[in-house]
C-alpha cells in the first residue's frame, strides 16, 4: 500500500476499516434490560455457536458510517449527470412527511378502519399519476422500474391468455433498450426480437412493421428513448402493434422530459411504469429503494396486480384477493410482493408533486430539456454527438471526439472525477460507441451547468492536446484510484471472514 | 418554485446558445396529438406549509401502530430502531447517491454493502449474500426461479406453512416460467410431509421458520432428503430477529435463504420499502440474482470495493440475465446494517431473548382467558390463538379498546372460513407489561 502519511489518512479523508475489524467482545451500541425468565418455547432449536457479529459502541458506529459516507459522491454535493437515472434534488420536506408516524409507523395489515389516511394517500397519488399519464388505471405495488416492467408485461401476457391467445411468444424490443427490458420479457416467458434503430436514432418503423405477426405479444419502447431522443413516430408504432393485436409497453425511465408536456395515454400506450425515484425525486439511496407504479390502458387495467385501493362512498378499501365476477381484481394476474407498495416512496412522491403542482411539473420538463440542450449546444465544437438535436432531457455524446487521442470514454469519465464531478452514464446505450449519456436535470442553476460545461470542454481540449497519460492516471484525487474490477470478478471475495489464527498468519 | 433555480433570464440566454426561439421548439418531436395544451388538471404549486397541512391531515387519519398497544406481525414486525440509524441514513452522501457504478467515488456505499452482505451471511449461516432484493416475498420468488436454473428441474414444492403472500408472489413470478408451483393446505400445527413430495422433477422445497403460524422447525432432515433427491432447500425467514435465538438456515443445510430484513432498521412503513435478504452457497454464486459487492484493490494497492460478477445481470446479459432486477433496496440495507452494527453479537441475542420472553408472557396470559387457546407448541415472538368467534370481528372490536390485537388468519386465507377464528399475535421488545395487561383486559371485555 502506498500512502504518504503515517496513518494512511489524508486530511479530512479518513481511512476506515471494516466494522468487523473494529469489533470487540462485549461491546454493544444498544442497551436493553435482561429478558424476564420464562419457560422457553423454542423447542430445543436454540442457536449454537457465535453468529460472528462485531461488538461496537454507538460512537464507534457513528464514526464508522460517517467516515464511510464521506467517500461517496452525492447530488447534495454536486451536479450528478448520470443519464437515465434523473439525479435531481431530493427535497427534505419529503423526508419529513414520510417519517410522520401516521405513515411510517403503520402496519400493512392493520384493520382498514385504522388506515384510511394511508389508503387515501395511495389513492391520491394514483389520481395524480393517472392525470399526468392520461391513463385510466394505475397499479401501485411495483418496488422499482424493473418490477414495474414485470408488472406491465405480466398484464400483457395475462390479457392475451384471457382471450385464449397463447401463441404470442415474441416481444419486440429496440436494440438501444435498457437491459431490464429484454430481461423482463424473458422472465415472462417471451422471446426477445430486437429492432434496429434508424439513422436518426429512433426506432425503425419499417423494421417494426416487418416484424409484426400473430405471434407478437407486444413491444417495449422507451420514450424518450435511451439516446435522449423522442420517438416522433410513437403513435404509428402504437397503431402498428395494435393492428396485430399486440400491446404497447412504454418504459417510463425518461418520463422527466415530458411530465406535464405530453401524455403517454395519448400516444397509444397500454402500460407505462413511472420511476418515482427518478421523475418524482424519491432519493436514490445508493441504489434503492425505488418505486415503479404502472399506469394501464383500459385494455390492460383488469389484469393489474393485487393489492389495489378502491374508494366507495368516501371510504377506502384494500382489495387483497382476486374478486368475484365483476368485482375489482377479478382478473388480476396476482400478487407480486408481500405487502401493499412502497408507501415511504409514495409519501415523498406526492409531497414532491404537490409542491410543484400542474405549473411546476410542466416547468420541470421544460427546464430539464432546456439544460440538456444547452449542454449539447455548448459542447458541440469540442465533443461529438451521434445525433443532431434537439434532444430531450439527456445530451448524448459519443467518443469520435477522442479518436486518435489514446483517451477512452472511461478515461474521460475518470478525469471528470478529479474535477469534482460524477461522470455521466458511460458505455450506455450500447448501440453508440463510447457513449456518454448526460442528464443535468432541472434542479441545476445556470451557473452550475456552466461550470460543468467548462469542465467538459476543457477536458475535451486537453485530450486532443495529446496528454493521454493524464487521463490514464485519473482519478488522482478520489478516495480511491482506479479499482481492479477484473481481480474482483476472478476471485470473488464477497464477505469479511475472520483472519486466520496468528501463528499461521505469521508465516 | 423553490426547487427550480432557472429564471426567465437564464432560460432566454440558454435558448440563445441553443439557437431556439422557444422552449416548445425543443419539444417539436412530440406529435401534436400527444401534447398537453395548457396545464394538467391538477392543483398549482404549493409551499412547504401547505403540503405539510394536507399530508399531515392524511397521516392523522391513521392509527400509528406505536400510538398504543400493537401486536401485529405476519411478516412485518414493529421493533425499536435506535436513533442513530435514521440520522445516519439521512447523511446526504448515503441518501442522495446512486448505484455505485463509479467505485472510486462510491466507496461509502460499496463498503456498507460489503458489510451488509457479511452480516446477512452470518445471521443466516450461509456462505454468500447479495446486496439486497426489494423485499421478502419477491426475494423468495427469485430463490425459486434460481433453483429452477440450478437444477434444470421444473417443480417447486411450497410448504403449507409458508406465508400466503410469499406463496402468491412465488406463483406470480413463476406463472409464465417453466417452473410449476405446488403447495399444500395451510399447516397450522406445523406438521407436514414435504420429503414425501420429493421426486425427479422437484427443483426445490420452500419452507419457513418461524413459519406463518409461528411454529419453529429444524429442517436439517428435510435438507438431507432434498440433497438425496437432487432438489434445493429454500428456507424463508420473515422475522430476522429470530436468527438471534434460533438455529440458522445455514446450520440446517439450506441451499438458499430468502428473507425479510424489515425488522432491523427499516420500520413498518405500511408495507414498504422493506429489504429483501438473499443468501446461498458459494457453488451457486453465478446463478444468484441481484447486485454483489466484492473486495479488490485500487491502482495504489489499497483495499477497495466494487460491484462484481455483473455478467449475471441485466445490463450486461440482457435476456439471459439471472433476473431483471436493477434498483434494489440500498438505503434500507444501510438501515439494516447500521441497526445490526449497533446491536452486535450481544445485542441481537439480547433482543431476540426479549422478544421471545414478551411472546411467552403474552401467550400465557391470553391462553388463560376462557375460550382462548394458543395453538403453538413452539414459537419465537409470534403465535396463533384460536378464539371462540371470528378473529376479524375481535380485531375490529379491539380497535375500540385501543389495541391492535393481531392479524386474522382469514385476512390472508379468504377462502378458508374454517380458519375464521384464528388470530396471529406477535409481541416484541416494544410491548410493555401495561400493553399486555391492556390486551388481556380488552379481549376479556370483547369476548364477554
Amino acid at each position: 500500500m502506498k500512502t504518504d502519511t503515517v496513518s494512511g489518512n489524508r486530511g479530512l479523508d479518513l481511512e476506515e476499516p471494516l466494522l468487523f475489524e473494529l469489533g470487540r467482545k462485549g461491546r454493544t451500541g444498544v442497551d436493553m434490560p435482561d429478558a424476564p425468565k420464562v419457560a422457553s418455547r423454542l423447542g430445543g432449536l436454540e442457536r449454537e455457536g457465535e453468529i460472528g457479529l462485531a461488538g461496537v459502541s454507538e460512537p464507534e458506529v457513528i464514526r464508522h458510517f460517517v467516515r464511510m459516507s464521506r467517500n461517496n459522491y452525492s447530488i447534495d454535493a454536486n451536479l450528478y449527470p448520470l443519464g437515465s437515472c434523473t439525479m435531481k434534488h431530493n427535497p427534505r420536506l419529503n423526508e419529513k412527511m414520510a417519517r410522520l408516524p401516521g405513515f411510517g409507523d403503520v402496519h400493512p395489515l392493520q384493520p382498514e378502519s385504522t388506515v384510511q389516511g394511508a389508503l387515501e394517500l395511495i389513492n391520491t397519488l394514483g389520481h395524480w399519476l393517472k392525470t399526468i399519464t392520461g391513463m385510466p388505471a394505475v397499479a401501485m405495488p411495483p418496488a422499482a422500474g424493473a418490477h414495474g416492467e414485470l408488472c406491465g408485461m405480466m398484464a400483457i401476457r395475462a390479457a392475451h391468455e384471457a382471450k385464449g391467445d397463447t401463441k404470442r411468444t415474441r416481444v419486440l424490443i429496440p436494440e438501444s433498450a435498457h437491459g431490464t427490458n429484454p430481461a423482463t420479457a424473458a422472465q415472462c416467458g417471451f422471446t426477445v426480437d430486437p429492432i434496429p434503430g434508424n439513422e436518426r436514432g429512433r426506432i425503425d418503423l419499417a423494421a417494426v412493421k416487418a416484424k409484426l405477426g400473430a405471434d407478437v405479444a407486444g413491444i417495449m419502447l422507451t420514450n424518450p428513448n435511451t439516446l435522449g431522443l423522442f420517438e416522433n413516430e410513437v403513435i404509428e408504432v402504437a397503431q402498428a402493434i395494435h393492428s396485430v393485436g399486440g400491446y404497447f409497453y412504454a418504459d417510463g425511465a425518461n418520463f422527466n422530459a415530458i411530465v406535464g408536456k405530453a401524455k403517454p395515454g395519448d400516444m397509444g400506450v397500454d402500460a407505462i411504469h413511472i420511476n418515482l425515484h427518478k421523475t418524482f425525486s424519491t432519493p436514490h439511496g445508493g441504489g434503492g429503494p425505488g418505486s415503479g407504479p404502472v399506469a394501464f390502458s383500459a385494455a390492460l387495467a383488469p389484469y393489474a396486480p393485487l393489492p389495489m385501493v378502491v374508494e366507495r362512498q368516501g371510504r377506502f378499501h384494500l382489495i387483497e384477493h382476486r374478486g368475484d365476477k365483476g368485482e375489482p381484481g377479478e382478473k388480476s394476474f396476482g400478487r407480486m410482493r408481500t405487502f401493499n407498495g412502497q408507501m415511504g416512496m409514495f409519501v415523498r412522491a406526492l409531497a414532491y408533486m404537490m409542491s410543484h403542482g400542474a405549473d411546476g411539473l410542466r416547468q420541470v420538463a421544460e427546464d430539464a430539456v432546456l439544460s440538456a440542450n444547452y449542454i449539447m449546444a455548448s459542447c458541440k465544437d469540442d465533443m461529438t454527438s451521434p445525433f443532431p438535436g434537439p434532444c430531450m432531457h439527456e445530451a448524448l455524446f459519443d467518443d469520435r471526439f477522442l479518436e486518435g487521442t489514446g483517451v477512452t470514454t472511461l478515461d474521460f469519465a475518470k478525469a471528470m472525477i478529479d474535477e469534482g464531478y460524477h461522470p455521466m452514464t458511460v458505455y450506455f446505450p450500447l448501440v453508440v460507441h463510447g457513449a456518454m449519456l448526460t442528464e443535468p436535470t432541472e434542479t441545476e442553476s445556470k451557473e452550475s451547468v456552466d461550470r460543468f460545461i467548462h469542465v467538459l470542454k476543457s477536458l475535451a481540449k486537453k485530450a486532443k492536446s495529446g496528454d493521454a497519460q493524464f487521463f490514464k492516471d485519473a482519478p488522482r484525487y478520489a478516495p480511491r484510484r482506479r479499482v481492479d474490477e477484473t481481480a474482483a470478478a476472478r476471485n470473488p471475495v464477497l464477505r469479511w471472514t475472520p483472519p486466520a489464527p496468528k501463528a499461521q498468519a505469521a508465516e | 418554485m423553490r426547487y427550480l433555480p432557472l429564471g426567465p433570464d437564464d432560460r432566454a440566454k440558454m435558448l440563445g446558445v441553443i439557437g431556439a426561439k422557444s422552449v416548445d421548439e425543443l419539444f417539436k418531436d412530440i406529435p401534436q396529438k400527444a401534447r398537453i395544451t395548457g396545464l394538467l388538471d391538477l392543483p398549482m404549486h404549493a409551499g412547504e406549509l401547505q403540503v405539510e397541512r394536507t399530508l399531515g391531515a392524511m397521516a392523522a387519519k391513521n392509527r400509528a401502530a406505536g400510538a398504543g398497544p400493537s401486536f401485529l406481525g405476519a411478516g412485518s414486525y414493529r421493533h425499536h430502531i435506535p436513533s442513530a440509524v435514521d440520522h445516519l441514513i439521512q447523511r446526504s452522501e448515503f441518501l442522495t447517491s446512486y448505484t455505485p457504478y463509479q467505485p472510486e467515488v462510491a466507496q461509502g456505499t460499496l463498503q456498507f454493502l460489503f458489510e451488509f452482505q457479511t452480516a446477512v451471511a452470518m445471521l443466516s449461516g450461509m456462505e454468500v449474500a447479495n446486496a439486497s432484493m426489494y423485499e421478502g416475498g419477491s426475494s423468495c420468488a427469485e430463490a425459486v426461479l434460481m433453483a429452477g436454473r440450478v437444477t434444470g428441474r421444473s417443480k417447486a414444492v411450497l410448504s403449507g406453512a409458508l406465508h400466503p403472500h410469499y406463496r402468491d408472489t412465488v406463483r406470480t413470478f413463476c406463472q409464465f416460467s417453466p417452473v410449476t408451483v405446488e403447495h399444500g393446505d395451510p399447516v397450522i400445527d406445523g406438521v407436514e410431509d414435504l420429503a414425501g413430495k420429493l421426486g425427479p422433477d422437484v427443483a426445490c422445497v420452500v419452507v419457513q421458520t418461524p413459519d406463518f403460524f409461528g411454529n419453529l422447525h429444524d429442517y436439517t432432515k428435510l435438507g438431507a432428503a432434498c440433497r438425496a433427491a437432487g432438489a434445493l432447500l429454500i428456507v424463508v425467514v420473515t422475522e430476522v430477529v429470530s436468527l438471534g435465538a434460533l438455529k440458522s438456515p445455514g446450520q440446517m443445510g439450506a441451499d438458499i435463504f430468502a428473507g425479510e430484513g424489515q425488522s432491523l432498521g427499516v420500520g413498518l412503513n405500511f408495507g414498504g420499502p422493506y429489504v429483501g435478504l438473499f443468501a446461498t452457497k458459494k457453488q451457486y454464486l453465478r446463478q444468484m440474482p441481484g447486485r454483489l459487492c466484492g473486495e479488490t484493490t485500487d491502482a495504489d494497492g489499497r483495499r477497495a470495493y466494487v460491484l462484481t460478477l455483473s455478467t449475471r445481470e441485466q445490463h450486461i446479459r440482457r435476456e439471459k440475465a439471472t433476473s431483471n432486477i436493477c434498483t434494489n433496496s440500498g438505503l434500507c440495507a444501510l438501515a439494516f446494517g447500521i441497526h445490526v452494527s449497533l446491536l452486535g453479537e450481544e445485542g441481537i441475542r439480547r433482543l431476540a431473548a426479549l422478544n421471545h420472553a414478551a411472546a411467552v408472557q403474552l401467550a400465557d396470559a391470553l391462553g388463560a382467558i376462557k375460550g382462548v387457546k394458543v395453538r403453538n407448541k413452539t414459537f419465537f415472538n409470534e403465535f396463533t390463538v384460536e378464539l371462540p368467534g371470528s378473529a376479524t370481528d375481535v380485531v375490529e372490536k379491539m380497535v375500540g379498546q385501543g389495541v391492535l390485537a393481531g392479524v386474522p388468519v382469514q385476512r390472508l386465507y379468504r377462502d378458508r372460513p374454517d380458519l375464521a377464528n384464528l388470530l396471529l399475535v406477535a409481541a416484541s421488545e416494544t410491548n410493555t407489561d401495561a400493553d399486555r395487561t391492556a390486551y388481556v383486559a380488552g379481549l376479556k371485555k370483547v369476548l364477554a
